[in-house]
Order: structure tokens, then sequence, then C-alpha cells
């Protein structure tokens, strides 16, 4: 990590009662997307709020590199007008009053700083809108409101982004639609960002960093892939774990299925539109794993991955979540306390973990920092 | 009399000193109108209750009430008359005080209709203004005017139209002098005290039907053409 995203990076820390509800919470969102991730009522979107200015927690401290956004030791409070965050909502928020062009402009207006031919074309272009720009708000689909809304955030010259669930007003097409310019927005822009989710196949995609929330609480923080392979971190229940692989494009076979490389062992996928060679991110639900304790034969399912156990947890009813550590990279899966006993899992003991090829949907399966496959701008 | 279609000059100066009361009412009121409606529609404060009564009274109150309030406040012996007067302040008797007892029976049909344009604006835009660097004031200029404009526009042409038709408050207040004080209802009640009055009060008739239906239909027209400006609907954030 350089120093100048050191220097932008957000740190927070709040506790706040509403009702019965306790929030106190207490993390770091670097350059990337940080994902708070948890279900609704977990305290993502209060804290979103807090970090906007729009909500004044009881207590706590919320910084921008050295600036201080909010302390109440101190008594600073930065009004939301002055925090230069650009907020990207659930529901788009644009004024229905303003063309797509003022709308887009709204924020350096207001700053007053001069507008900026180059940028304001350049995300026109990322986003797609340059057909929109006359047009008012209203005549606009789900999807389109939505680019706007994030360039309108964009083009406020944010030093932080905030995104609240941007996609759960949207169906699966335009979730689809507006995925990929986040990708884009975490691959190409310096600036932090702070993404509200509670969609696992989102944080698979878009996540550098995750927070996970509980009740009010930061369950774990960091890196992606080692919170979401961590057993004990399912905030959305233990149906919805999910661990993630990195991989690469190995070759297409003639049969319809992609081949990818996870750590020089083999996957085979249905058909994937990358290039080989190119980087991918595939979420692996911890319900599409079953656990052989001998290397298994005569079996339908074409992934099957050597590993040894690492961690187990008991879940709440008859189910448990195996952590395996094999060598594509932690496997979570999700079986029944019946069968850890009958095949006698124990930390360390080797096993195997069966994926089938169908189980990793088109949905959890995104770029990476590392080669994005996804057509860029050509930047000078 | 002036039996042959047109207006005679008495029926003539009673139009215009009309329109030049109601205008002037609904000019000064408007911005206090929309200052008081903001209060009541967003902020909690001591005596909120308080205010929106005083503001609804005129409504309530019999005509005659509030104009003979006004004669004890405003008139030459009351105190806000006299605290007025070395400014060359005068309400008593005048066109301007027809104007001031025709903006404050107007008042509360104009904050009513400004408030309920207020109640409508989604308070999420508003937020949505202020996280993109508008401090208050210009979130209330950018955002929230132009999406009130058809309610203040509503709330204009009823206050005009009210103005138009104030009888009680300003007859008690101001009297009927003609060319100073007598607008159309006063003069239409005057016509109506003579022998052979009928015709010129029934041209007035004719005259505040016109400017009735015209206000209301041009209201019609312009919230029509804003709703429009606004898409489908004005709450539509999504």
């Amino acid at each position: 990590m350089s120093s100048s995203a050191e220097r932008d990076m957000l740190e927070v820390d709040l506790q706040h009662q509403l009702g019965s509800f306790a929030l106190n919470a207490a993390f770091r969102a670097p350059q990337g997307i940080t994902v708070l991730f948890g279900r609704s009522g977990s305290g993502k979107t209060t804290i979103v709020n807090a970090v906007a200015g729009l909500m004044r927690p009881n207590a706590g401290t919320i910084r921008i590199g050295t600036q201080v956004l909010y302390d109440s030791a101190t008594g600073q409070y930065l009004p939301p007008h002055k925090r230069h965050v650009g907020y990207i909502f659930q529901e788009g928020r644009l004024f229905p009053h303003l063309s797509v062009r003022s709308n887009l402009t709204y924020g350096r207006w207001m700053s007053g700083t001069r507008a900026d031919p180059a940028l304001f074309n350049r995300i026109v272009e990322m986003l797609g809108l340059g057909a929109l720009l006359t047009r008012r708000p209203g005549a606009l689909s789900g999807g389109e409101k939505q680019r706007v809304a994030i360039g309108r955030a964009l083009l406020a010259a944010p030093r932080l982004i905030l995104a609240d669930e941007p996609l759960a007003a949207l169906d699966a097409q335009r979730k689809a639609e507006i995925l990929p310019y986040f990708e884009r927005l975490r691959d190409e822009v310096k600036t932090p960002i702070l993404y509200v989710s509670h969609s696992a196949s989102e944080v698979a995609r878009l996540a550098t960093r995750v927070v996970a929330l509980e009740d009010g609480r930061v369950l774990r923080q960091g890196r992606a892939s080692d919170v979401l392979a961590d057993p004990a971190v399912t905030p959305l229940g233990a149906r919805a774990a999910g661990a993630i692989l990195q991989a690469k494009v190995a070759r297409h076979h003639p049969d319809g299925l992609t081949e990818l490389s996870a750590s020089g062992l083999p996957l085979l996928l249905p058909h994937l539109d990358k290039a080989p060679g190119s980087h991918v991110r595939i979420r692996i639900a911890a319900t599409d794993v079953i656990i052989a304790a001998q290397a298994p034969a005569g079996l339908s399912a074409l992934n099957v991955l050597p590993g040894t156990v690492d961690a187990l947890r008991p879940g709440g009813g008859p189910g448990a979540i195996v952590s395996l550590q094999t060598p594509a990279g932690r496997l979570l899966a999700r079986i029944t306390q019946r069968s850890v006993d009958a095949l006698g899992l124990h930390p360390g003991m080797s096993c195997h973990a069966v994926i089938k090829a169908v189980a990793v949907a088109p949905d959890d399966i995104g770029g990476t920092e590392a080669a994005p496959g996804l057509p860029r701008d050509d930047q000078p | 009399m002036s039996g042959d279609g047109l207006l005679g000059p008495d029926e003539w100066a009673a139009v215009l000193l009309s329109i030049r009361v109601a205008f002037f009412a609904v000019l000064w009121s408007l911005p206090l109108g929309v200052l008081c409606a903001y209060a009541l529609a967003r902020w909690e404060f001591p005596g909120k209750q308080l205010l929106n009564g005083l503001v609804h009274l005129p409504l309530i109150l019999p005509p005659v009430v509030t104009g003979y309030l006004l004669l004890l406040a405003f008139g030459p012996q009351g105190p806000l008359g006299q605290a007025l007067a070395p400014l060359g302040i005068s309400f008593a008797f005048r066109w301007t005080g027809a104007a001031l007892a025709a903006a404050i029976m107007a008042f509360p049909l104009m904050v009513r209709a400004i408030r309920l344009a207020l109640e409508g604006v989604d308070p999420r835009l508003e937020e949505a203004s202020a996280t993109l660097g508008a401090s208050p004031l210009w979130v209330f200029i950018t955002v929230t005017l132009p999406l009130i404009l058809p309610g203040i526009l509503t709330g204009t042409i009823l206050a005009f139209a009210k103005a138009i038709g104030e009888f009680g408050a300003t007859i008690t207040f101001v009297s009927n002098i003609p060319g100073e004080t007598r607008t159309i209802p006063s003069a239409i009640y005057a016509f109506l005290q003579v022998p052979g009055g009928e015709g010129a009060a029934f041209q007035l008739v004719i005259v505040s039907i016109v400017i009735a239906m015209g206000a209301l239909l041009a209201s019609e027209i312009l919230a029509r053409r804003m709703n429009q400006r606004l898409g489908t609907n004005s709450r539509g954030a999504m």
C-alpha cells in the first residue's frame, strides 16, 4: 500500500444506540472497495450515513486521512456538505427537476470548482451516459438512473465514495449491467470506496476488503478472501457462506467447458466468456462442496481437490461448516454434523473436496485487480 | 349608470383597485408564506402549534372580527399604527390597508398549499444535495424550491383570488371609500344599496367570475407544465 493511499484511508470507530440496537464498530477502508457485509439490520446503512454526516453517532471518531469528520471527544463535526464524500444511494436519488447533465455537474457547481471537461467526458464515457445527457431522470430506466447516480457521485471529486446497496433495487439483468462499472471504479479510481452489501456474490466479485457485521458489531475484517474463508464468519447464515478462489483461465474445451487453473490445479466450469490467461475470482458456495475422506471414484462431479481440514464449526442446527486448506486456496463446505462424525473429520485430517462444475454461477465470477478481463478506456 | 355593456369609470376604478390590492397583498405575503410553511413543515420549535393556530385564525374567525382587530392594531390610535406612522407607513382607510387585510385573510390558503408541497418533497433528495456539497441554503434554492414551485403557484393563485374577493375584513378595517378602498366586492355591495344599481353590480359579478376562472385556468396550465418538467411524479427519486 502506497503512502498516498494510507493518507486517504477512512478510519471509523463509532458507538451509537438506536432503541435497543447498539452499534459499536471500528474499521478502516483503504484504497479499493471495502464491503460492509451483513444482513439487514446489522447497522451497515447507519455507519455509511454517519460517515456521510447525515447521522450523528453518540460517540466515536471518523477520519479520512488526517481530516477529522467527527470526533465526539473534541466535539468536532463536519456538516455533510463539507465532507467531500460521493454518496451513491440505493434508490439513486437523482434530482427530478434537473437534466442528466445538470445532475452530473451538480457537485461541481455546488463546490464552486471549475468544471473539468476532460474528467466529465471520461466519466460520461466510462458509464455510457453520452446519449442520456439531455434527458430527465423520469425518462430513464432503473439501470440508467443508477449509472447517472454513480457518475454524479464521482464528478463531485470526492475523497471517499460511499455506496449503499447500489444494486439492491435492480433486477438481475440491471445488476449485471452495473457490476462491471464498480469493478472499473475499484481498479481505476484511487479513492477508497465503502460499499454496503448483503449479497454474497457482490462481495465476492467486488470486495478488496470485507468488514463483516453482525448485530452492530464487527465480526471480522480483512482481505476479502481471508474473511470469506473463515468458517466463523457467516453474517448471512451458514447457507450463504462461500469462499473465493483466484484462478486463471487455462483453456476452453470443445464440449463447452472452460478449464481454470487455480494455483496449478484444474477446475472445470461451464463456458466462461474470458480469454485464456485472464484472471478471475470465483466464489464457491459452501453448500456446493462435498467432502470425501478418500479420493472418490465414479462420481459425476468433475472437480475434486485434495485438502486438509483446518477448522470445523458446528452450526445451530444439524449442519456444520468445514474449512479446508487446498492447494487452490481455502474452501468452505457445509455438510451435516452427522457426516462430520461419520467421516471422523478433525483439524489436520486429509480429505477431498468435491465441487460440481455447475456450482459456480456466472454472477459469482468477476475480473480481478491483477488483470481485469473487462474492456477499458485507453487512458493516456 | 352605464347600461351599454362597457364598464363605467366607477366600475373600472373598482376592478383596477382590486387587482392592485390583490397583487401587492400576494407579493408581500409570498416570502413570509414560504418561510411560515417551511417552519411548520420542517422545524420543531416551542410555540409551533400557536403559530399554526395564528396562521389559520383568519380562516375561522368572522372576517368582521379580523377587520376590527386590524383596526384596533393599525388604526390611527392603535399601537402598531402609531409605531409605523413616523416611518410614513399608514394603513387605516387607505388602499394599503385593504392590501393588508386581503393578505391576512388569504395567508392561510397560501401557507396550506405551500406546506402541502413541502411535505411532498422527498427529504432524501435534500440529503443527496448536501452530500454533493450544497449548504442548507443552496439545498433549499436548488432542490426544495424548484420542487415546491407547483405548490407555490397554487398557493399564490388561491391567495390572489381570495384577496380579490375579500370583503368583511376590508370594509371593517378601511371602510368603503371610492377610488381608495372600494374593491370589487365593496363596489357590488355599494351598488346594491342604491336603487337601480343592479346593472352595475351585475357587471362586476361577471368581472369577478372572469378573473376567478382565468386565475384557475392559468394555474392549471402552469401546474401541468411544471409537473411535466418534473417527470411523471415529483417524488420519484428512483
